[in-house]
């Protein structure tokens, strides 16, 4: 059980590497990369969000929609669970922790609407795991995303001093890099579990 | 019959956590309500709200607060109009500073063709860095080193490299400041947006040394300062100075000057 625990682990952060294999929550992987520090603050922030919302959704998946033989609804409920959780979370912080609410704050709405979170959720109930194995899988994928944008980051606060072609100043190199970044996980691709 | 039972145990589901979800947010926000200074929304709304950082906060989020905090003065933010800083003074209960619109304004007109390349600089491309250097791309060391790094800095897209020297699109510019703070030549200074006349030249040399590497540059005659009926202009070394608030912009300077470097504008 421990062994197939850390599998999914390296799985899930590597292997089936969220943005780079999957291509889910491009959308704050390519606006959030320019500095290393924000990205690895929506890193974290992400890392936090994803890991509690797999299990809130398994536990509402199992205890609620698998009962009542609703798994059809799962991703309209899932949507539901995860935005108002987001939203909780953020007042809980801005109440009780207002320092980490003041470096991750402007990162959760954002993680809201990132299809990275629904994406693990809904995954979770494909793969039948169970409550630890959700949880864990949660934390491996946002563990990937934490990797993959501080990696692309680190890139393109290169870009700042370094003489890019004119065609391909701005979003199109960031894009070629991106693209990069996924051929050279692919390397990954041959392990299998 | 079937079917129907399943649609109406899938609406009744949803429903009821779609309430459950709402009431424990409602009781969450309750619970965890934090007082926040009313001013500071007020402030923030009457900010321009473009995030430039030219006030030295993270934006305009961070110095709404500061303002309302007392950290900060009323007009904290330099780009302010002076509508919007009526609105946040009588928020804050102060009297309201007069604003005296800004722009930026670029103190070289040495471009390609009147100023000649004396190395070909292919290091990083940043001004600070060519500068760093030690040795001058043209042949006049005053002048706009054109690699762009204001360019860079702008946020708001109003600067720009032609032929060489750095120009301001003074319909753009919002005078922050920022461009001027990275001009490693100090070319750069924050001007009047009502200016009728300004010196494009900041060259410290004598007539013959600047005539030797530019075409435009200012030979330090002084004949402006001569000819000037409210004598608002002065000589600071070989470069003359204007004193805007002496300045009726009559525009003789510019009629008299030989080598036509002192700017007119008709705004």
């Amino acid at each position: 059980m421990e062994t197939s625990l850390i599998l999914i682990i390296i799985a899930t952060a590597f292997v089936n590497n969220v943005v780079l294999s999957q291509f889910l929550g491009i959308c704050s992987f390519l606006g959030v990369s320019k500095q290393v520090k924000t990205s690895a603050s929506l890193g974290t922030a992400v890392l936090f969000v994803i890991t509690l919302s797999s299990a809130v959704t398994h536990i509402v998946y199992t205890l609620v929609l698998a009962p009542l033989n609703l798994t059809f609804l799962k991703t309209i409920v899932f949507i539901l669970v995860i935005a108002a959780l987001v939203q909780i979370v953020e007042m809980f912080l801005k109440k009780k922790a207002p320092q980490l609410h003041k470096s991750l704050g402007i990162y959760l709405p954002l993680i809201t609407t990132n299809c990275a979170v629904l994406g693990v959720a809904l995954k979770n109930v494909d793969m039948e795991y169970g409550f630890a194995q959700s949880v864990t899988a949660g934390f491996g994928t946002a563990l990937g995303f934490l990797i993959a944008i501080v990696l692309l980051a680190a890139i393109r606060e290169r870009f700042d001093d370094s003489d890019v072609p004119e065609a391909f100043k701005g979003a199109p190199i960031v894009f070629v890099s991106a693209a990069l970044m996924a051929i050279a996980f692919i390397g990954f691709s041959g392990i299998k579990f | 019959m079937d079917a129907f039972l399943a649609i109406l145990i899938a609406v009744v589901t949803v429903t009821v956590l779609g309430i459950l979800i709402g009431t424990a947010l409602v009781a969450a926000s309750n619970k965890y309500h934090v007082e926040t200074d009313p001013r500071e929304e007020k402030v923030r709304n009457n900010l321009p709200g473009n995030n430039c950082g030219a006030c030295g906060f993270a934006g305009c989020d961070a110095v709404a607060a500061a303002i309302a905090a007392g950290k900060a003065p009323a007009d904290a933010c330099p780009i302010c109009s002076q509508e919007a800083l009526d609105k946040i003074s009588e928020v804050m209960g102060v009297a309201a500073k007069e604003v005296i619109p800004m722009e930026a304004y670029v103190h070289c007109a040495g471009t390609c063709g009147h100023v000649s390349q004396k190395i070909n600089y292919v290091g990083i491309q940043d001004c600070r860095a060519a500068v760093l250097s030690g040795i001058s791309i043209w042949e006049c060391d005053y002048g706009c080193v054109g690699l762009g790094t204001c360019v860079k800095e702008c946020p708001y897209n109003a600067i720009s490299v032609k032929d060489g020297v750095a120009i301001v699109n003074s319909k753009r510019c919002v005078g922050c400041g920022k461009c001027a703070a990275v001009c490693p030549k100090g070319l750069i200074s924050l001007e009047r947006k009502d200016k009728k006349v300004a010196v494009r030249c900041s060259n410290p040399n004598k007539g013959t040394a600047v005539k030797n590497v530019c075409s435009v540059g200012c030979l330090g005659c002084s004949i402006c300062t001569k000819k000037c009926p409210t004598g608002a202009i002065y000589m600071n070394g070989n470069t003359p100075m204007i004193n805007y608030s002496k300045c009726i912009g009559c525009g003789t300077c510019a009629d008299v000057c030989p080598r036509g470097i002192i700017n007119r504008f008709d705004n």
